[in-house]
């Protein structure tokens, strides 16, 4: 696999997002800057600029008219994918962690950063796509997140909950209607940071990266862990492959301990996991900072990573990638 | 939780604390506060003397009694019985209690003449002891615990496939394992915070050691249940003596022991070593950690303390026997065990002796049928007398060889496993002492009369030897000047050395094979069955190789080599970063590399390589500490049995690969039946799934193909690149 360098950002990368046919790609990242880019030829298409503050997050949807951003600078935005035209904007009291749309396109759910006097919440907008400049300023639905705090949450299937990672290594399930709290689970080691959540195609189960190493498969349904994946650092990203039965994880020493070790011992390597078998099957090295996210192609034909080092890699799979099979699989 | 001192896995699960009758023991031990008694003492078996010897007998008595503490004359009284004669015995009070103990410990029991024998003993212990009533008049036999089998020890060499065991230390756990080349090893047994310290396993393996701030304990046996345990608080190191009868332990810091201390004596208080004898648990003697004292003064005048003793400082002899310490620069002390009595009463003086060492093996010296055991040693120069290196033989004491050496600046001394063979590496200075070269002085122990060859063409410092295990051969690492203010340490060179090929029994001369240079090389690991050696970069900042050699490789021979005992042969060049210590298993199959993390934090796991240096298996383990091989003992068989099965070794080993064989197709069907299981499980969750919560929004993951619908509405994107290739530029008239 060889890897096209999307060199654009001047900082650290924060997310990268694939649009539903996998042609585009969204990276967000600490400059302030969210740039669009061809994921045939890592050709940049243009920027988003707008935000005064680090970029966190970044999500299209499915039918790549809007993109929505969050960012330090206490705002969730929402662009116009095609003109790079800013159409909405809602502010709130502190920052933003994480934008997802829902499946149909329909809802946009943001997550607050917990700060004095700011609770974390998970906040839900219906979008308007008659008149995209023509937005509800007022949010559809607000959860209070009164334990310990979200970092990541998003949609499940036909939109029917709303999942969230916290602070303190658990998964909560909500009701995406009424935001009902229904259930939730210590799905990783204790007071170990839930990082990243992403979804399969069908959004009927999840993979979760945690900061204890592991990530684990869970189903959206009953919050069951069905698979976990252990590596040996901490882990940023987790994504779930499509057409291939594998996963990828992402992660390495933390950036602030990354200045008193060699790349050597970063471990700033994407991993790859079968994700029945739980056996790492391969591992990608390049990046010289840690991976603060991996995101795959919806079409499967590539991933690509963002990390600390400023750069995205993206790589295309090749014949290898697609021709290998464990010998229970081929019947 | 693991078991330490403080909870011990009881054989009494249920215990109350409440149900112990304790009166018994209060009345005894009761602290009995200070009656003025304690300076009495009373002695019993005294001659029954007339009124006329009884000044004489006190006399006689006293000068007894003074040879430990102080009494006067006005201080004994003897009383008289009705028949005119004394009684037999006597009080004395002493100036104070402690001298009264130690008049106690130290004559009770003393013949007087042949007839009488005195009893000493304290006036409070009588008055404790004596009365009536507080011992039973009539003897009723110690009651006999009915005898109870013990597993046994050495149940870990009945493995059907031979596998060696190793104890691993991660973390906080410690976890005994068998190793299984490829596969993960298989655990037999793993507890958390098992040692406080590290682990250790005895020289043959029987037992394996943590140490614990109260002491040590010894582990062994099918069930890992503690066999011993030895009282030494703030124990730091303990050593085995090779036949695991005993052991030393050593604290930094002295011990205190107060009176009733269940296992040390008041003796043993301010000491720093104790030496056990592991089969009883009790402790035989207890030593003070002598410091090297250099020719520094402190500011108040007083000679600086450099450096403790080198451990370890007690050297076992070979057979168990004796245990001797050096006292750097005037002697050696020679204990007979399990006595721990000085041999013949007194230290060996070997003025400004700087080392010795035993042999490992009981020696034969040729033509010497008597018992005997030696140990070198060696001394610097001293005035006119020039720099000595000395064989001795024990129990006679007498140096058997010894050579003169001039110009020393340091020799450090080689023994070969079998004792064949003594290596003196000498480093000499020149006149000027400006520089510096090593000579090898090798003693023939078995040979007669003990020649000595010299190997000294060697213009570099040698900074390691190593002796092939049972063989006659020897690798040296030589470095050459380190330049001043420089962080990259010099290259190394590494030589090998083989005996030339006799066409009589015996071993020829030891010649240069090769050497090789440039190299980084610190440290040299021989298989312990000989034949194979890892010369390695140990504990380096730049360089992790390891170099696999082979010193009787089964192929073709150099022509120049064909007259040595010897076809040298690089096997295979590896590479671990980080490695700290290197460890071959007891039978010389298997060698394994680890960085531990009490070296460096930077992953820290293992390797595991076969004899000839193929890599079978590496793991990163987050702070991984410790690898150490279980030691096998000797064989039990005979040589003959040996020579047996080392001539149908061909037979034994096509066995043994069908074995390997075998092994690996059940493993691997295994792991295919369990795949094939977790996939037959995903799928059946998927279609639960599909069918109960989807309905007809399932995105089938394997509908999705790779070409894809969207193939149809994507555009092609069309790219012209240019590339050049050769730039010429021709000038045109």
């Amino acid at each position: 696999m060889r890897p096209i360098l999307l060199s654009g950002h001047t900082r650290a990368l924060t997310q990268v997002k694939y649009s539903k046919d996998g042609d585009i790609i969204f990276s967000c990242a600490k400059d302030q800057i969210i740039s669009a880019w061809y994921s045939a030829n890592g050709e940049r298409l243009g920027t988003y600029t707008g935000h005064v503050g680090a970029i966190w997050t970044v999500d299209v949807d499915p039918t790549t008219t809007l993109l929505a951003s969050g960012a330090a600078d206490n705002t969730i935005r929402l662009w116009d994918v095609k003109t790079g035209k800013l159409v909405k904007t809602w502010e709130f009291g502190s920052s933003i962690k994480r934008v997802e749309f829902s499946p149909d396109g329909k809802q946009l759910l943001g997550v607050t950063e917990k700060r004095q006097g700011h609770l974390s919440t998970i906040i839900v907008y219906d979008i308007n796509y008659d008149d995209i400049e023509d937005q509800d300023e007022e949010h559809a639905l607000r959860i209070v997140v009164d334990e310990a705090k979200a970092t990541v949450a998003g949609f499940s299937y036909q939109s029917k909950y709303i999942i969230s990672g916290h602070d303190d290594g658990t998964i909560t399930q909500w009701d995406a209607k009424t935001g009902e709290f229904l259930d939730s689970t210590q799905a990783h080691e204790e007071d170990m940071l839930i990082s990243d959540i992403q979804w399969s195609p069908d959004r009927s189960y999840f993979i979760t990266a945690s900061k204890d190493k592991t990530a684990k498969l869970i189903s959206a349904t009953d919050l069951s862990v069905m698979k976990s994946y252990q590596t040996d650092t901490p882990l940023n990203s987790a994504a779930i492959t499509p057409v291939k039965d594998y996963v990828i994880l992402g992660g390495g020493q933390a950036a602030m301990e990354v200045t008193t070790t060699s790349a050597r011992q970063g471990k700033f390597e994407a991993r790859f996991f079968h994700k029945i078998f739980e056996e790492e099957i391969g591992r990608v090295r390049g990046h010289f900072g840690p991976l603060n996210y991996v995101a795959v192609d919806p079409m499967g034909k590539s991933y690509a990573s963002g990390g600390e080092d400023g750069y995205v890699r993206l790589h295309h799979f090749d014949a290898g990638y697609y021709n290998f099979t464990f010998e229970v699989e081929r019947d | 939780m693991a078991p330490s001192f403080d909870q011990l896995p009881q054989e009494l699960e249920d215990f109350d604390e409440d149900d112990i009758d304790y009166s018994d023991l209060h009345e005894q031990f009761e602290v009995r506060l200070d009656e003025g008694l304690d300076t009495f003492v009373v002695i019993d078996g005294l001659p029954r003397v007339p009124e006329d010897n009884r000044q004489k007998l006190i006399k006689f008595l006293l000068r007894k009694l003074n040879s430990v503490g102080k009494a006067k004359e006005e201080s004994v009284h003897m009383p008289m019985g009705s028949d005119n004669l004394t009684d037999g015995f006597a009080f004395v009070e002493f100036s104070s209690a402690k001298e009264a103990t130690a008049v106690c410990k130290q004559l009770d029991r003393t013949p007087l003449d042949k007839k009488h024998t005195v009893l000493v003993n304290k006036l409070t212990d009588i008055d404790r002891y004596g009365k009536e009533g507080r011992i039973e008049d009539e003897y009723t036999p110690p009651k006999i615990e009915p005898f109870q089998e013990k597993e046994h020890l050495r149940w870990f060499l009945e493995d059907k496939e031979g596998r060696d065991q190793l104890v691993m230390y991660r973390s906080d756990n410690v976890g005994v394992y068998l190793n299984e080349k490829e596969e993960a090893p298989e655990m037999i047994v793993d507890r958390q915070h098992w040692t406080e310290g590290f682990v250790q396993w005895s020289p043959q393996g029987t037992f394996l050691t943590s140490i614990h701030a109260q002491g040590v304990q010894l582990w062994g046996g099918r069930s890992w249940g503690r066999q011993k345990r030895f009282y030494h608080p703030a124990v730091n190191l303990v050593d085995f003596s090779p036949n695991e009868k005993y052991c030393t332990t050593w604290s930094h810091k002295p011990i205190t022991v107060e009176e009733g201390n269940p296992v040390l004596s008041v003796d043993d208080d301010g000491n720093n070593y104790i030496i056990w004898d592991i089969a009883t648990g009790k402790p035989l003697r207890s030593f003070k950690t002598l410091h090297i004292t250099s020719n520094q003064v402190d500011g108040e005048g007083q000679p600086v303390k450099t450096k403790i003793e080198k451990w370890p400082p007690f050297k076992w002899s070979p057979d168990d026997q004796y245990v001797a310490r050096m006292t750097q620069g005037s002697s050696v002390s020679v204990y007979s065990l399990p006595s721990m009595r000085l041999l013949d009463k007194s230290s060996i003086k070997i003025e400004g002796i700087q080392d010795f060492e035993w042999s490992p093996a009981t020696t034969h010296r040729d033509s010497v049928k008597t018992y005997e055991q030696l140990f070198c040693f060696w001394t610097p120069e001293l005035g006119s007398n020039p720099a000595k290196v000395g064989v001795m033989s024990i129990p006679s004491k007498e140096i058997v060889r010894s050579r003169n050496l001039f110009n020393v600046s340091d020799a450090k001394l080689h023994w070969q496993s079998d004792g064949t063979y003594l290596c003196v590496k000498v480093d000499r200075h020149s006149k000027s002492k400006k520089s510096m070269a090593t000579n090898l002085e090798i003693f023939r122990i078995t040979e007669k009369n003990i020649p000595i060859e010299v190997v000294d063409t060697l213009k570099d410092t040698v900074i390691n030897f190593a002796w092939e295990p049972k063989g006659s051969r020897f690798v040296i690492i030589t470095a050459g000047e380190i330049p001043a203010a420089s962080a990259v340490p010099p290259k190394t060179s590494v030589s090998f050395f083989a005996p030339e090929k006799l066409k009589t029994p015996g071993v020829g001369l030891f010649k240069h094979v090769r050497t090789v240079d440039k190299k980084n090389s610190n440290a040299i690991y021989w298989c312990p069955r000989g034949r194979f050696v890892i010369v390695a970069a140990i504990l380096s900042q730049q360089s992790f190789e390891l170099d696999f050699w082979d010193m009787d490789f089964e192929g073709e021979k150099e022509e120049k080599d064909k007259d040595l005992d010897c076809n040298l042969q690089l096997m295979a060049t590896a590479e671990h970063y980080g490695i700290t210590d290197v460890e071959w298993d007891p039978t010389g199959r298997y060698v394994a590399t680890v960085a531990s993390f009490w070296k460096h934090p930077a992953e820290n796991g293992y390797h595991l390589y076969t004899a000839t240096g193929n890599l079978l298996r590496e793991e990163h383990i987050e702070r991984f500490k410790q690898l150490s091989w279980r030691p096998r003992p000797p064989s039990l068989l005979s040589k003959d049995e040996q020579k047996k099965v080392r001539k149908n070794l061909r037979e034994y080993s096509r066995k043994f690969d069908e074995d390997d064989y075998n092994k690996r197709n059940q493993a691997n069907a295994q792991i295919i039946d369990n795949r094939r299981r977790m996939l037959d499980e995903w799928r059946a969750w998927r279609a639960r799934i599909v069918e109960d919560e989807l309905g007809d929004d399932a995105v089938e993951v394997a509908g999705l193909s790779v070409e894809g619908d969207a193939e149809d509405n994507s555009e092609a994107v069309e790219e012209i690149r240019e590339e050049i290739i050769d730039e010429t530029e021709e000038v045109i008239n």
